[in-house]
């Protein structure tokens, strides 16, 4: 068992995303029984990105299962699954795939819990890349961060590095309402420094909760997953102008951490939310309505937006 | 004979103040058991279908006669309620259904799963929740089986997964139900329902294949009632032989209006799936008195003397009627009387809610509809 997880080391204790996906989920899969992953191509292909790489060899056919192309159908039977009290982890090829399957994730998955008035749990993950990778066009490209944020019911995380990583998806196979896990392509391959503290089976990173990464005075800028990289390369490079930049990992879009942000904006008086979604009823826009509400009374608010264009492929930054 | 019975009744009721039949009754022999013919199965990719004979025992007969008489009568003051507007939202009747809820729940055991769609009162019940607890979640009470917070189609109970609203969506997730089933390796089946409208969602599909190609333990179940919403088979199929859409699934297609018919069928789709030989599917064809739902009066699309007709000649409450009395199983007074239906002498309130806001026109139906825990149909059969 060690023997997997050692191959995936790299000297220096440098982790990549992927490594820290497959780590947290072999974990899981170990302690509990009930946890089991399926989705197109996780088994014998290793993951369609090779994220759960060695798992089949080491579960085997009941634990990590191979699905037709019916994301629809396994979406539900996962669902189902969850329901009759195993803890499944479902992939989507990528979260564009996911759209076929929505009605299931959203009025089967999420919903049930109230409507049932607590009888009925479902613990399951939904997880895969999401947004923009390279050059694969709009179709394949589309960030969900907006449309599952706006459900109750399920909590949408969105990790940036391998500590997000590990950390997230083992929070999220133990809880016990759906999640929904936006991973990031390009990242997969990103090696980052694990601290000790990642290095244990019961690393935990509590849904709900933002990160500071960066600590500064002059602007809070807040983003998550991938673009957490460009603006901490941003801040460097401002920093040298003098202006130094608070950057806000926010690592959960549901619940969202609204108080970390507002106490940063408290201190600098200025915010910029950056992300790889359309900036119409995106992640940014509930931010900026959350920040009016919250704090406007001690401040003199401007908002304004540097959106480009509306276009299904672009990245796109707001500001306020 | 007759006449000495009627004496020995007279003389009885002379000194106990009971009403005569009632003695009468209590005196007169009845078979223990009876044999009957029942349809045979069209079959689908089987050598052999269920039975064509079964028996069926006095007790189990006056205990489906009960379930079914109580999801009748449910379901007839829903309407009812809906008409004064104490239920509101959604609310689709199943009368003329009850053959499918209770002769399902016949072939199986507790402990297997069922998951339907949103014609669910009847599974509500025969999952093992009370009149009461249904009525309540209707019209919104905290007392509700989902504390009002799901009413007409999203009742849960154990082992039963509703209630559904999405026309399709609980397929895939009953061949998730059954994954867990053969995954936790303890000889459970999942009886997967949909309607004839549903059943050509894509996704259903999407769960024949996945179902087959894992070899789940899943009945899929088509309560065919010939219309869905308004459209009729002919109108919404290009082929109406839902039995056969599965297409490398077995199936069977059952006279759903015969109670007697469902158990012998379910038990024989119970025991292949537990044999780990893969999913089966079951066609019932049945019929519904009511329109899709409250909103729809039912008769646009079909002929009054269509609904007549059927009530006369296939209503599946009068034709177990028939066979008992035929067959000296019960008498036509035991069957009649008040004696299957009691209310429960002061039971108890469960929530403040339910005390408070219940006005009592529904508290007066709830406990003319209650029955007891033992007509529970997993009583030894």
């Amino acid at each position: 068992m060690a023997a997997v997880s050692g191959l995936m080391r790299r000297p220096l204790e440098q982790v990549t995303v992927r490594e820290a996906i497959n780590q947290g989920m072999d974990e899981e899969l170990e302690r509990d029984e009930k946890v089991f992953l399926l989705g197109e191509e996780v088994a014998q292909y290793d993951g369609a990105y090779k994220v759960s790489r060695g798992l089949w060899k080491k579960y085997g056919d009941k634990r990590i299962i191979d699905t037709p192309i019916s994301e629809m159908g396994f979406a539900g039977i996962a669902v189902g699954a969850a329901m009759a009290g195993l803890r499944p982890i479902c992939e989507f090829m990528t979260f564009n795939f996911s759209m076929q399957a929505i009605d299931q994730v959203i009025n089967s998955a999420a919903k049930t819990y109230y409507m049932s008035g607590g009888l009925q749990p479902v613990p399951i993950v939904f997880r895969g890349p999401n947004g923009a990778s390279a050059g694969v066009a709009a179709q394949h490209s589309q960030c969900f961060a907006a449309w599952y944020g706006h459900c109750p019911g399920l909590k949408v995380v969105s990790p940036w590095n391998s500590e997000d990583a590990k950390g997230l998806i083992k929070s999220a196979i133990r809880d016990n309402n759906p999640v929904v896990v936006l991973e990031n392509e390009l990242m997969y391959g990103v090696p980052f420094e694990f601290p000790s503290e990642a290095q244990s089976k019961d690393f935990l990173i509590p849904i709900g909760k933002a990160k500071i990464e960066r600590q500064g005075t002059h602007i809070t800028v807040v983003a998550h997953s991938r673009p957490v990289g460009h603006c901490l390369e941003a801040a460097t490079v401002l920093s040298k102008e003098g202006i130094e930049c608070e950057v806000i990992n926010m690592r959960t879009i549901r619940p969202m951490d609204i108080e970390t942000i507002e106490a940063s904006v408290m201190k600098t008086n200025h915010l910029i939310t950056v992300e790889g979604g359309w900036p119409q009823f995106g992640v940014g826009a509930e931010i900026c309505a959350r920040i009016m509400e919250g704090i406007s009374e001690n401040l003199v608010l401007e908002y304004s937006s540097c959106n480009k264009q509306c276009i299904p492929g672009h990245c796109i930054e707001s500001k306020s | 004979m007759r006449k000495m019975l009627a004496a020995v009744s007279r003389v009885l009721s002379g000194v106990s103040q009971k009403p005569a039949s009632r003695v009468l009754v209590a005196s007169r022999n009845f078979a223990n058991d009876a044999t009957f013919e029942i349809k045979k199965c069209d079959l689908h990719r089987l050598e052999e279908g269920p039975p064509v004979t079964t028996v069926l025992t006095r007790e189990d007969g006056l205990r489906y006669y009960r379930m079914m008489q109580t999801v009748r009568r449910m379901e007839l003051k829903a309407d009812q309620l809906y008409k004064q507007k104490i239920i509101r939202g959604f609310c689709h009747l199943c009368d003329g259904q009850e053959a499918c809820c209770v002769g399902l729940e016949a072939g199986i055991n507790p402990t297997d799963h069922l998951i339907t769609a949103y014609r669910a009162h009847g599974f509500t019940f025969t999952r093992g929740l009370s009149v009461r607890e249904i009525l309540a979640e209707l019209t919104g009470r905290r007392g509700g089986c989902a504390k009002g917070k799901g009413g007409s189609m999203h009742m849960y109970a154990k082992n039963f997964y509703g209630g559904n609203g999405i026309v399709g969506a609980q397929v895939p997730l009953g061949a998730g139900i059954a994954l867990a089933c053969k995954y936790n390796g303890k000889d459970e089946v999942c009886l997967t329902l949909y309607g004839d409208g549903a059943a050509n969602q894509g996704q259903i599909f999407e769960a024949y294949n996945m179902a087959a190609l894992w070899k789940l333990p899943c009945i899929f179940i088509c309560e065919n009632n010939r219309y869905g919403m308004g459209t009729s088979v002919e109108r919404a199929a290009a082929s109406t032989d839902y039995y056969k859409r599965g297409d490398f699934i077995p199936g069977l297609r059952v006279d759903g209006m015969d109670i007697l018919c469902v158990r012998e069928a379910t038990r024989f789709a119970a025991a292949y799936c537990r044999s780990g030989k893969g999913p089966i599917l079951m066609e019932l064809q049945t019929y519904r008195y009511h329109g899709h739902s409250m909103s729809d009066p039912g008769v646009s699309y079909r002929t009054r003397e269509e609904i007549q007709e059927v009530r006369s000649k296939s209503d599946p409450i009068m034709l177990l009627k028939d066979r008992m009395v035929n067959s000296n199983l019960a008498s036509v007074e035991e069957l009649k009387g008040r004696k299957l239906l009691t209310p429960v002498a002061g039971e108890r309130r469960e929530e403040g809610g339910l005390k408070q806001r219940e006005p009592s026109t529904v508290l007066n139906a709830s406990q003319a509809l209650v029955s007891r825990a033992q007509d529970r149909p997993d009583a030894p059969r």
